[in-house]
């Protein structure tokens, strides 16, 4: 205690440096990221997406040809009962195969938002309940909906017969005779339609549907080539897995930065949307709420059963794989209260493009998407996968950033 | 004199304040190491994420045995699994192959086996219903259609009947 000046300057020196190291711990370097955190930025880049999968149920799903084909029904306005609607009337190549509806119209209006088609190759579940099972599988489902191509399979395959005879017979082999064959004839909601269709052979019957798979297997192979793009994340990904710290900082702002910090940690986002496509393509349930005039919608709990007893799924006799290759469908899980009003998660990739958001169109914009998960409401039925995560405004605003890195 | 005291009480006060804030503020950067356990176990599982990675989501409970081969619950029988996919990474439907023997190490033959699961700190079970097809001989069985779609601490349950029934809960521990 003899010098207490001395033993004042020791504790001053040693306080500086207790708040030089405070600060040195605090200054913001939004750009270092820990093994861990790399390994799990690397799983969601682009370059961490497998080859194309094979579609065992599809025998034409890499016929080049098939795919040419398959393009052009994609675009045709005739396979629809006004003459009006093709797929791409609501899967508009120019909005990333969407439309931007809250719900897609085709001749009448559907209770589901349109969906984007990128990358749906790599799903083992089609639409938002994952009702179908496969690409073609789906692409047949709209065709004969009331609401939106709203025809039927024998005026698809007279369609063909007409006007695509040549480009088929070299892709399938040579079309049935179709004389005598109803002009509108299908298990569809109309009336007279379904009485025609009724009223046919089964051998009459099978002819048509094998040509109405067929087109579904030659829209398909189009389909599949649709991939989803390199986005400006991809190359930060990149950047961050090669550790440069100078690209990183090229590529992100600090606000970009800290918002992929937070969807990869206290935001929960990777739990569904993981992977480089950035969605699990599974079933979840969020919490969001009934569309206002529309039917209850169950989600997955309607359309797990909808699968199993589709005409046109994997184990069906129109597929091409063997019930080893249907993995998915044979071990699907069908009941429980974890389906009840549980959804698909989109591909995140070009998401801030895409409004309005959630399977009915029911947000308008991506902050208020944000505030619903940050938030947390009660599920109108089933039981919600969200828990309130209690992020600032700040912090939302800087996920929202994060967000617009993936578009395309 | 007292000047003296008072001038070393103050620089004492300020320095242990200072002490105390630091380990505050730098609790981010070193992690809860320091913390009480008791501090650490109320710790909510939401709390602000830090540069530390066991707080990127939802941690596993510490100790959490992830072996793949050990005695079930009432040790009637002993069981290992081994995946077709290794390692398990997430979406990817897959296969294992369980073995079960006796404590004794008796393979056990024809057994009847039932398979349960999901996330318990997520409150949701798998998203297939994996199955036991097949028998393959020599205590072991095939078990087709698990598919893990999410990172985080799983549960994969067996349910086995033979000379006996007893039940085993594997952990695993998925990246991503």
């Amino acid at each position: 205690m003899s010098h207490p000046r001395q033993l004042f300057i020791i504790l001053a020196l040693l306080g500086i440096i207790g708040l030089a190291a405070a600060a040195y711990a605090w200054w913001p370097r939004p750009n270092d990221w820990t093994a861990a955190e790399r390994a799990t930025l690397q799983t969601l880049g682009l370059d961490s997406l497998p080859p194309l999968p094979a579609d065992p149920s599809n025998r034409y799903a890499n016929d080049a040809q098939a795919a040419a084909w398959g393009e052009k029904l994609f675009f045709d306005t005739r396979f629809s009962v006004n003459g009006q609607v093709a797929c791409g009337t609501c899967h508009l190549p120019q909005l990333g195969f969407q439309d931007g509806l809250p719900l897609g119209k085709g001749v009448g209006q559907t209770g589901r938002r349109t969906m984007p088609i990128a990358g749906t190759a790599y799903s083992p579940w089609l639409f938002w309940d994952g009702r179908k099972d496969s690409q073609w599988a789906q692409a047949l489902g709209p065709l004969e909906s009331a609401v939106e191509h709203g025809s039927s399979r024998t005026q698809y395959a007279h369609l063909i017969a007409t006007a695509y005879r040549d480009e088929y017979e070299a892709i399938f082999g040579p079309l049935p005779d179709l004389t005598g064959l109803p002009a509108a004839a299908g298990p569809v909601d109309n009336p007279s339609a379904r009485a025609a269709w009724e009223g046919m052979s089964a051998a009459g019957q099978e002819a048509v549907n094998q040509i109405f798979v067929n087109i579904g297997k030659a829209i398909a192979a189009y389909e599949r080539t649709l991939l989803p793009q390199p986005t400006r994340f991809d190359a930060y990904v990149q950047a961050a897995v090669a550790g440069d710290t100078a690209v990183m900082r090229d590529l992100f702002t600090a606000d970009e930065v800290a918002g992929l910090r937070l969807f990869i940690g206290q935001a929960n986002c990777i739990r569904c949307h993981n992977g480089p496509l950035l969605t699990d393509n599974d079933f979840h349930n969020t919490a969001v709420s009934q569309a206002p005039g529309l039917p209850e919608d169950l989600g997955r709990a309607a359309g797990a059963p909808q699968v199993l007893a589709d005409e046109f799924n994997c184990l069906s006799a129109y597929s091409d794989a063997t019930s080893e290759q249907c993995a998915e469908l044979r071990f699907i899980l069908a009941e429980g209260e974890q389906l009840i009003r549980a959804f698909k998660p989109p591909s995140l990739r070009g998401v801030a493009q895409r409004p309005p958001y959630m399977h009915a169109g029911q947000i308008a914009t991506l902050e208020d998407v944000l505030i619903h998960y940050n938030t947390a409401p009660t599920a109108p039925a089933g039981h919600s996968e969200l828990e309130p995560l209690n992020l600032s405004p700040a912090e939302l605003e800087q996920l929202l950033a994060f967000l617009q890195t993936l578009n395309e | 004199m007292s000047k003296k005291i008072v001038t070393i009480l103050v620089t004492a006060a300020v320095t242990a304040t200072l002490l105390i804030v630091l380990f505050i503020f730098l609790m981010p950067t070193y992690g809860p190491r320091f913390l009480h356990p008791l501090m650490a176990d109320s710790m909510p599982q939401s709390m602000p994420a830090g540069r530390a990675e066991h707080m990127m989501n939802a941690a596993p409970p510490a100790g959490l045995d992830t072996a793949a081969n050990r005695l079930t619950d009432n040790e009637q029988f002993r069981v290992s699994f081994s995946s077709d996919l290794d390692p398990v990474v997430i979406n990817q439907m897959h296969s294992w192959t369980l073995h079960v023997e006796t404590a004794a190490g008796q393979p056990v033959e024809n057994a009847e086996i039932l398979v349960d699961g999901g996330m318990p700190q997520h409150g949701h079970g798998l998203p297939t219903q994996p199955q036991v097809t097949e028998y393959l001989g020599e205590g072991n069985y095939r078990v087709e259609g698990l598919r893990f779609q999410m990172g985080g601490w799983w549960e994969v349950k067996f349910d086995i009947t033979a000379d006996g029934h007893d039940t085993i809960t594997f952990n695993l521990v998925l990246g991503g």
